[in-house]
């Protein structure tokens, strides 16, 4: 009889479950695309029992839970922490403390109510290290044999960055870099100062940073400031915070806003308040001092291990215009990033380190692609209940037997300019959909990228759109050597793509350049002409390859916009209900759920009152 | 009883008992909140803040 894990990761954002069966991944989900929460901190009840019946086995079969983190040594970082920082804080304090002295000390009793509501008997819990949680996620599932493993995020336990190297069923973490001085908080307070919402915005800030005036006096003043005053960059990537100037450690806010509104000479960014070049050039000064900080860090790695590999994970991971600078300085031959790089992330990984490290099992590497599945870890629907949710809303749809006409249809109407909800199989573990709860578009369409922003996603008209691209013709579109098929390696759109540029582009204003028609490919090609790549293999993602394929046969573009299926504020969907709802509140023309095609102009009115908030 | 065998178990480990005063400090206060919630002591949480 196989050997059950559950991996748990809740009660701080993004909460997930993951279920391992002798090593193997069976299942993984995040709580939010079920209770439609946007990271929703609770514990993951919903994804829990579903990862349980994917795995087809009964909660009583599970040998051990495996939770993402050390409770107790958070709370001693915590307690440290405000009495070093004492007597600030008070505040902080006040609101912090109950909530450990009611719940979070209680940890492992709250665990075990909520596991009994699920119906694990008593069964043994480990606590692995958040960071050690991050480091499985990355290495277990990756490649290769044995790899350097590099982790950056906010803060674990006390842990905000680790080094480590991995061999066979072991890991070592070899360095470690505490709270306060964290690579992940010093993004966030960037994204909090530029107006946007931390743990969710950083994203945002990264694609800003392309808007920045690069080798601008402003840009290049605004990173001699961060490293003169903000932080100190040691030889070995490590950072030191200067906490003068940042509040997260006993406030309830990020930055200090009047030194940094002395240091900066502009104001913190009202949120959703208009985007000047000031904010955009401070986002390119932190996002080329966080690449920089990376790459010393991970060359503190190669030092360490001397290996050719390096796996990556905790939320700095996501920061895929890193990744691709940090592969491209060849420092390794290769790296692998974990798609569930952030705290979901975690719930796999406590699983994975239960496995090889606590009981000691061995790892079966698969070389090629992974271990991950195409992070297609989620759940699915049948004909069934899609039938169920068309008789629900009084749908019309087509039910095609032969998906080959499905998606020759559906590759005409991209083509054509429409906007396709693409909705198939398994759903993605991590925060990027690729390809199976996706939005489409034609990425040669000029308008495609307002449209999606404005009209589908109702989110910022600047935020850049992805592409996915056959694996197979990366290199023909992107200067890329290598498959992306996370959408974590930012690269450059090939020169040969490229239009030419009036001698005024970098000085235009945002919108001006936003609207430029900078390559045959505009609604995917950065204002800097990079990319957010991913590529889809055949054997992976089957009917997703076949559409871009489709695609191809009528454009000779075997490319396509991929967005995630939501609106801003909502989780990506997860049912067909889900999917069908969102559908009918966008301007979205199309919508293909397994094998059943709708069609916007055939769909009766709804009433859809849903609401989410801004993100 | 788990809860104090688990503190204590991790105050041994890492050696950090001068957290111990903090934290018994805080439990008492903890419980006293739990007790005084909407109870007829609750105005003595209140001279002792």
């Amino acid at each position: 009889m196989s050997d059950i894990i559950l991996g748990i990761s809740a009660f701080y954002h993004d909460s997930a479950a993951a279920v391992i069966s002798d090593g193997e991944i069976i299942a993984a989900a995040h709580e939010e695309r079920f209770t439609r929460k946007k990271h929703d901190s609770g514990f993951p009840h919903n994804a829990a029992k579903y990862v349980l019946e994917e795995a087809g086995v009964s909660p009583e079969r599970i040998k051990l839970v495996s939770f993402y983190d050390k409770p107790y040594i958070k709370f001693e970082r915590l307690l440290e922490t405000y009495h070093a920082f004492a007597p600030k804080g008070l505040k902080s304090f006040s609101s912090a403390i109950p909530v450990w002295i009611k719940e979070k000390l209680f940890m492992k009793k709250m665990l075990a109510e909520e596991l009994e509501r699920l119906g694990v008997g008593h069964v043994p819990v480990q606590f692995p290290e958040h960071h050690l949680s991050h480091a499985a996620s990355a290495f277990y599932p990756s490649p290769f044999a044995e790899s350097a493993i590099l982790t950056i995020d906010g803060v674990g336990e006390w842990a905000t960055a680790t080094i480590g190297y991995g061999e066979g069923k072991n890991i070592k973490i070899l360095k470690e870099l505490d709270f306060p001085h964290s690579l992940g908080l010093l993004y966030s307070a960037f994204t909090y100062y530029c107006g946007f919402k931390v743990n969710s915005g950083e994203y945002k800030l990264m694609g800003l940073a392309p808007y920045g005036h690069p080798n601008s006096q402003k840009v290049e003043e605004y990173k001699q400031k961060i490293v003169d005053q903000l932080v100190d960059i040691r030889e070995d990537g490590s950072i030191l915070l200067n906490m003068d100037y940042f509040n997260f450690a006993t406030g309830l806010t990020m930055t200090n806003d009047p030194q940094w509104e002395k240091l900066f000479g502009i104001k913190r960014r009202e949120m959703e308040s208009q985007l000047t070049q000031d904010y955009m050039d401070m986002s390119l000064a932190i996002q080329q001092i966080t690449e920089d900080i990376v790459i010393g860090m991970a060359r503190t790695a190669k030092n360490l291990t001397g290996s050719e590999y390096l796996v990556l994970a905790g939320g700095v991971a996501l920061n895929c215009v890193a990744n691709g600078k940090l592969l491209r300085t060849g420092l390794f031959s290769d790296i692998w990033i974990q798609p569930a790089a952030g705290d979901a992330g975690g719930a796999l990984g406590a699983a994975l380190a239960s496995w090889h490290i606590s009981l000691g099992r061995e790892r079966k590497v698969n070389t090629d692609p992974d271990n991950m599945q195409g992070s297609l870890l989620g759940p699915s629907y049948s004909d069934n209940d899609i039938e169920r949710v068309i008789r629900k809303y009084q749908g019309k749809a087509e039910h095609f037997s032969d998906f080959d006409a499905l998606t020759k249809k559906t590759a005409a109407l991209l083509a054509e300019g429409n906007v396709v909800g693409w909705f198939q199989g398994r759903m993605e573990y991590g925060p990027r959909a690729l390809g199976n709860r996706s939005i489409l578009g034609d990425p040669r369409n000029a308008e495609m990228q307002k449209k999606l922003n404005l009209k589908i996603k109702y989110r910022e008209g600047f935020r850049p759109f992805a592409p996915s691209v056959l694996e197979e013709d990366i290199s023909e579109f992107f200067d890329l050597d290598r498959p992306s098929p996370y959408m974590l390696l930012v690269a450059q759109v090939n020169d040969s793509r490229l239009n030419p540029l009036p001698e005024n582009y970098d000085s235009m204003p945002m919108m001006d350049r936003l609207y430029h028609l900078r390559s045959d490919v505009p609604s995917i090609t950065h204002i800097d002409f990079s990319a957010r790549i991913q590529s889809v293999r055949k054997e992976t993602n089957p009917r997703y390859w076949q559409i871009i394929n489709e695609f191809k046969k009528l454009t000779g573009y075997g490319v396509v916009v991929n967005t995630s299926f939501n609106v801003r504020g909502e989780p990506i969907v997860c049912t067909p209900d889900d999917a069908y709802r969102c559908f009918m509140r966008t301007e979205m023309d199309y919508l293909v759920i397994g094998d059943f095609f709708f069609a916007k102009s055939d769909q009766p009115a709804i009433d859809l009152k849903e609401k989410f908030d801004g993100d | 009883m788990d809860f104090l065998k688990d503190l204590w178990g991790f105050l041994n480990k890492r050696k950090k008992f001068w957290l111990l005063p903090i934290i018994i400090v805080l439990l008492l206060f903890g419980v006293l909140i739990v007790l005084t919630s909407g109870t007829a002591i609750a105005p003595f949480i209140y001279t002792i803040f």
